[in-house]
């Protein structure tokens, strides 16, 4: 089965809907093979050895500290790792739903969804974060039922909100990029708008959003680590606790990019939007090398 | 029922459409009965495309009448759904659904819009395959298929929901030459079988040969019209001769 073949032509103006180029001879791609990740590990390691070296000498071995110190860490990542996954699938679901009132035939529906979608695209993620911590109450009771809103729910629920906004973007962008002749040909046949959608419309768009889908997902996980600003024990929370503990070293802040580094990589091997997550890998290994 | 037989299966009458400031159709008029073929050809930007594309309410039209068994298409009220029931439509990108196979792209309509049975609409669909000669490729989804194969998968699409009459908007003009052939010999057995077919088509040869009615149009009016036979060998308007001289 060849289904990429109708692949056609489509325009949009989100520009990560744009079908990458296939690769052209003599240029350079950055292609990543399981011995870079060695080479990685070994440069933070190397790295982190020389900022060891310069340091006074008084404390344990670096490695001592690090094994004393990584269940700990290693909590915190998949911490980072729930509250990722949580915003993303709340985001997914309210973004489709926002993402199908852009497309909507009411105005008002199609220009409340637009107006939410831009607010929410346009904020910076910290502020969301903020917003949320902030403006949520520490409970909530509904009839009698009192649910408690600890730190990290509410910033699974601040960093929904972006995803949910760009969600909503990437849904609608893959609606508009499909030829209209889609549209015109269900029509044709009696399809209602709403069997157009879901029979022909949206099964060909899930496939163009999964790139875009997955981009949001690698940048948010990269973003968890906001979350420490307001205070979640996240992973570079413990990373700081750990830091104070242990005196002051800079290794850890080139540590702690190594989680998303493996986590990054791990990803790419199993998922499909491969070039997305190297990006990703890209820019942990910059953190490891450079510090945060 | 009476009724029925005599009215023309379309009536156009002084239909006029613009978008914006640009009126397309200035007037048409033009009566298709039951069993009929007829053929529209005329300039690029006529207006042929504009005007099938009104008789099943793709485009909404400013002036005019457009019956299609009695049902007026310009009414704020149409039931669009009903109409496009009736009128079946090919197109000349043929907008087969790439997600599906042709057997399913053929099976999706009758099943969801027209509730059948899935057993029946199978039995159907899979003769309908056969009809336009292309059995072995039922489970094959569009992209693995030609330009022509898709084609007809299309008119088999448009087929099993049993239309009264066919829009066909230049189909095989994404074609190549050799393919062009294998889909005109399908709509020619429609027609045989006595299908209402309306074609916009640029095949001259074809046209002479299967419609009982040709219409040229030029700059949103109808020109001059009659059966091939007389609108071809004698041609009376000027811009028609003109038109048939670059074409032949
Ligand atoms: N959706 C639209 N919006 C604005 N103008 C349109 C639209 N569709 C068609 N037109 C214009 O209407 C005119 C007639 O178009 P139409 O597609 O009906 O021509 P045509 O006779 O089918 O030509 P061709 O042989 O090239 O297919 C053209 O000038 C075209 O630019
Ligand atoms: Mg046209």
């Amino acid at each position: 089965m060849k289904r990429s073949d109708y692949q056609t032509e489509y325009k949009t103006d989100l520009p990560v809907m744009v079908t990458p180029l296939p690769k052209t001879g003599g240029s350079f791609r950055f292609t990543l093979k399981p011995w870079h990740g060695f080479v990685i590990l070994m440069a933070c390691l190397v790295s982190s050895g020389i900022a060891y070296a310069v340091t006074d000498k008084e404390n344990a071995s670096i490695f001592e500290v690090l094994v004393r110190w990584m269940p700990l860490l290693l909590k915190g990542f998949i911490f980072n790792l729930v509250i990722s996954t949580c915003a993303m699938a709340i985001g997914t679901a309210v973004g489709a739903a926002l993402g199908l009132g852009q497309i909507s035939l009411h105005g008002w529906v199609r220009k409340a969804s637009w107006l939410i979608t831009q607010f929410f695209r346009n904020s910076p993620w910290l502020v969301l974060l903020f917003f949320a911590m902030f403006l949520l109450p520490f409970e909530i009771t509904i009839g009698g039922l009192t649910i408690p809103l600890p730190d990290w729910v509410k910033a699974i629920i601040g960093l929904s909100l972006p995803v949910m906004a760009n969600v909503s973007e990437i849904v609608r962008g893959a609606v508009l990029s499909l030829p209209s002749g889609q549209w015109e040909a269900a029509e044709s046949l009696a399809y209602t708008r709403r069997q157009t959608l879901w029979l022909v419309i949206l099964p060909q768009c899930v496939k163009r959003m999964l790139p875009p889908w997955m981009n949001l997902y690698a940048i948010l996980t990269m973003a968890t680590v906001l979350a420490s600003i307001v205070g979640v024990s996240e992973v570079m929370t413990l990373t700081g606790q750990a830091l104070s503990a242990e005196g002051g070293q800079t290794y850890w802040h080139r540590f702690t990019p190594l989680f998303y580094y493996c986590f990054s990589f791990t990803a790419t091997r199993f998922h499909g939007g491969r070039y997305i997550w190297k990006r990703n890998i890209l820019l942990s290994t910059k953190h490891c090398l450079r510090g945060p | 029922m009476t009724t029925n037989e005599e009215m023309p299966m379309v009536s156009i009458k002084d239909v006029h459409k613009s978008f914006g400031d640009l009126e397309v159709l200035k007037g048409v008029s033009m009566d298709i009965n039951r069993g009929e073929v007829i053929c529209i050809i005329g300039p690029s930007g006529s207006g042929k495309s504009t005007l099938i594309r009104c008789i099943n309410a793709l485009n909404d039209i400013q002036q005019g009448s457009i019956l299609v068994e009695g049902q007026e298409v310009n009414d704020p009220n149409l039931d669009k759904l009903e109409l496009r029931k009736k009128v079946g439509m090919v197109f000349q990108q043929y907008n087969l659904f790439p997600h599906k196979t042709a057997l399913e792209n053929i099976m999706m309509a009758p099943i969801r819009v027209l509730k059948q049975d899935k057993k029946e609409v199978e039995e159907t669909a899979r003769a309908l395959i056969k009809k336009v000669r292309l059995e072995g490729k039922e489970d094959n989804y569009p992209g693995e298929l030609s330009g022509g194969q898709q084609q007809r998968v299309a008119i088999a699409r448009s087929l099993a929901m049993k239309p009264d009459v066919i829009l066909f908007d230049e189909v095989t003009a994404a074609l190549d030459p050799e393919t062009v052939n294998e889909v005109l010999l399908t709509i020619k057995e429609l027609a045989e079988e006595g299908m209402t077919c309306i074609l916009v088509t640029h095949e001259m040869a074809f046209a002479r040969e299967v419609a009982d009615h040709i219409y040229f149009t030029d700059r949103g009016v109808i020109v001059e019209h009659g059966p091939p036979t007389t609108f071809f060998d004698e041609a009376k308007d000027p811009r028609t001769k003109e038109f048939l001289s670059q074409i032949l």
